[in-house]
């Protein structure tokens, strides 16, 4: 069925549909919305789950690891500082191995205030041992939910599912809606193994000697090597259902095409629009990474072959090393045969507009340059 | 002594505590009283420390150490949790120190007592952060030796007032209790058990290391706190009904002070302003008691 969805609702449907047991939000703009509609459904009784109106991010963030702990299914949602106010959680889901589904709504952090997306939220949270999943559009939101539990439940491991904010969460957009039926065959109820149950008692996160940590980290950086090949078999039945699926990496316009615009989030719907007009004339095509955790090399790798540049557009700085996704692309690539230059270019920074026409500026002074720069390109305003 | 050694013992010999610890003493207690049908969640802290290491636990219920906190918030979300998978029944204790009770984990604390999330939070209070070497909490009382109050600067605030605050939020049971009087908090963890929403503990824990007294000790200077009126017993019912435990008689607070080299530096001018503000809270709380009693 057909229907028109902003992202934020898109992201409580899905939520919905994977019916999470326990749900622990604290509102933030421009997530807001994904914490009420999740409200209104609990209190109509459309979801069974119990809703705990926490006092803040931290406490949404205990709350669906003690809820996860008794082998609930656990949902929350967030945005920049409240996601910033997590970090210290984030750690503890992952460390614990706990499969908490959380929907960030991308944008800036402060100071200064400003409500606009960029993805500097989410890429500060890179080493805390969570999945990341950027999403383009509404669609895409909603069919991550159920996948990204899928995934969590399998690889034992948080799952943070990115979109940008207002871009994204408030634009509307029509999205085919799956049945309930349908999504409970693609997602049965979870199973833990292990959980806080009386009858079977484990003792959880305690202390433990240097060698044990060792190995457990050892493990965890297996299990988010395995995450890949997880995600394209969960795409594959999700595929047969829905008729849709999600790869970490996406193409468009890539052949024949010797310069390769990498990017993610709304930023590659950008590029889509300018490859529709101008992309075959330019010789340019779209990289669309939806992994940004597990980094999808191998992916990554096989898509850029025989490319005379990957130029990555990063919404997202790390002040005194640039581009982030740009860092990330270089080290995926080095060491590849001849070896892909990489252009780092940086745009979009607090929601500012990036247009096909800035694109087509910057391809057209790429292409008149006799060297690539290696110096961060800066979008202008 | 015998029916202590019930086979409903969940703390288990080869705890990492110090000897004599007053905490390891009341999570014995606390959890003989509750039962095997518990689940525990607990902060960063000697709590923590004392459970044991990997692949060894003194602990013989599932037991989570949370961050340092988030005891109350990670306890609402585990009770959630076990209500939507049919497990209504089993307890949720929330063990934390004063560190994680008094401070970092107020914020969490008053969240979940203001919601009247169903689980019961014992704070067990050894006056200050034990596990990271005896720094000051703002549970930490007049005139005490830390090491970020040291004997040039000693602790010159009063001890935080946790159990009005928890009165504040209107919870259905609050009790203050003491590892001195086993029967006392057993009897107070059996009441907070039966009653459904929150419920706030409020154990001291008298701790040799920190307060700096023989181990051997930690029954008689629990003792004390109590019959000082220091560490008066009480119960707080929905937050308005206050009803004194029985207590032995009233003895002079120099008698706890003296016998805990962490008061060393207090002179006797300092020793009588703690003695004026014990008898102010004593005749505060006995007339709230007895207001109650009659
Ligand atoms: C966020 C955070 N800050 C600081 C610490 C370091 N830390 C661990 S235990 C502790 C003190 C615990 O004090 P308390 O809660 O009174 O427990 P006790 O050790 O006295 O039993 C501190 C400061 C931590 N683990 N986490
Ligand atoms: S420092 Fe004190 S509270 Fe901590 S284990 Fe030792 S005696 Fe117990
Ligand atoms: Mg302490």
């Amino acid at each position: 069925m057909k229907t028109l969805m902003t992202g934020n609702e898109a992201a409580a449907m899905g939520a919905r549909m994977s019916r999470p047991q326990v749900i622990a939000a604290y509102p933030i703009t421009p997530q807001t919305s994904i914490a009420e509609k999740l409200a209104g459904y609990t209190a109509r009784k459309e979801i069974e789950a119990r809703y705990i109106k926490v006092e803040s991010e931290t406490s949404a963030m205990a709350a669906c690891i003690g809820g996860s702990l008794s082998g609930a299914r656990v949902f929350t949602a967030t945005s920049s500082q409240g996601l910033a106010l997590m970090h210290e959680l984030l750690h503890w889901a992952a460390g614990a191995r706990l499969p908490v589904v959380l929907v960030n709504v991308n944008r800036s952090m402060a100071a200064p205030w400003s409500l606009g997306v960029d993805h500097n939220d989410t890429l500060s949270q890179r080493d805390t041992g969570c999945l990341q999943i950027y999403c383009e559009t509404a669609q895409e939101v909603l069919d991550t939910v159920p996948m990204a539990y899928a995934l969590a439940e399998k690889a034992l491991l948080p799952v943070l599912i990115c979109m940008d904010g207002f871009l994204l969460s408030h634009y509307t957009e029509p999205v085919d809606l799956p049945n309930q039926e349908d999504v409970d065959r693609f997602l049965p109820r979870r199973r833990a193994d292990y959980r806080m149950d009386p009858n079977r008692p484990f003792t959880f996160g305690g202390g433990v000697s240097a060698e044990v940590l060792y190995g457990l980290r050892r493990r965890m950086q297996q299990d988010m090597d395995a995450a890949p090949a997880l995600w394209e078999k969960i795409n594959r039945r999700f595929r047969k259902i829905f008729a849709r699926s999600l790869p970490a990496v996406e193409t468009h316009g890539m052949e024949g095409s010797d310069l390769a615009l990498v990017t993610n989030g709304t930023m590659a719907g950008t590029v889509k629009a300018y490859l529709r007009d101008r992309g075959a004339e330019k010789g340019v095509g779209l990289v669309k990474m939806r992994f940004f955790r597990p980094f999808p090399t191998e992916s990554l790798r096989k898509v850029l072959e025989g490319c005379r540049a990957a130029v990555v557009v990063d919404r997202d700085l790390s002040p005194g090393g640039g581009g982030i996704f740009a860092q990330e692309v270089r080290a995926a690539l080095h060491g590849t045969g001849p070896g892909i230059p990489v252009v780092s270019v940086i745009g979009g920074l607090g929601g500012v507009d990036v247009t096909p026409d800035h694109l087509d500026r910057l391809v057209t002074d790429l292409r008149s340059r006799r060297e690539l720069p290696f110096e961060t390109l800066w979008m202008e305003v | 002594m015998q029916t202590l050694q019930a086979e409903n013992e969940l703390v288990h010999p080869g705890s990492f505590s110090c000897p004599g610890c007053g905490l390891t003493m009341a999570y014995r207690h606390v959890l003989k009283a509750l039962g095997r049908n518990t689940v525990v969640v607990t902060t960063a802290g000697c709590g923590s420390v004392v459970a044991g290491y990997y692949p060894m636990t003194s602990i013989k219920v599932p037991f989570f150490h949370c961050s340092f906190g988030t005891a109350a918030s990670t306890a609402a979300g585990l009770r959630a949790g076990l209500d939507m998978m049919g497990k209504e029944n089993t307890q949720v204790l929330a063990w934390a120190g004063d560190g994680g009770t008094f401070d970092i984990g107020l914020q969490s604390l008053s969240g979940a007592a203001e919601r009247n999330d169903n689980i019961l939070y014992v704070c067990y209070d050894n006056e200050a952060y034990m596990n990271t070497g005896v720094q000051r909490s703002s549970a930490t009382p007049p005139g005490t030796w830390t090491t970020t109050t040291p004997g040039e600067a000693p602790e010159d605030r009063l001890k935080k007032d946790i159990v009005g605050i928890m009165a504040a939020h209107g919870v259905p049971y609050i009790a203050t209790a003491c590892t001195s009087f086993p029967e006392d908090l057993r009897k107070k963890v059996r009441r907070a058990r039966a009653i459904p929403g929150f419920r706030f503990l409020h154990v001291l824990a008298p701790c040799p290391t920190g307060w700096m007294y023989a181990a051997s000790e930690t029954v008689h200077i629990g003792r004390l706190a109590v019959s000082t009126r220091t560490f008066p017993l009480f119960e707080i019912l929905d937050g308005e009904t206050t009803r004194l435990s029985p207590m032995p008689d009233k003895v002079p607070v120099t008698d706890y002070l003296k016998a805990q080299r962490r008061f060393r530096t207090l002179n006797e001018e300092e020793v009588r302003r703690i003695q004026e503000d014990v008898d102010r809270r004593w005749s505060r709380l006995s007339s709230a008691g007895r207001r109650k009693e009659e």
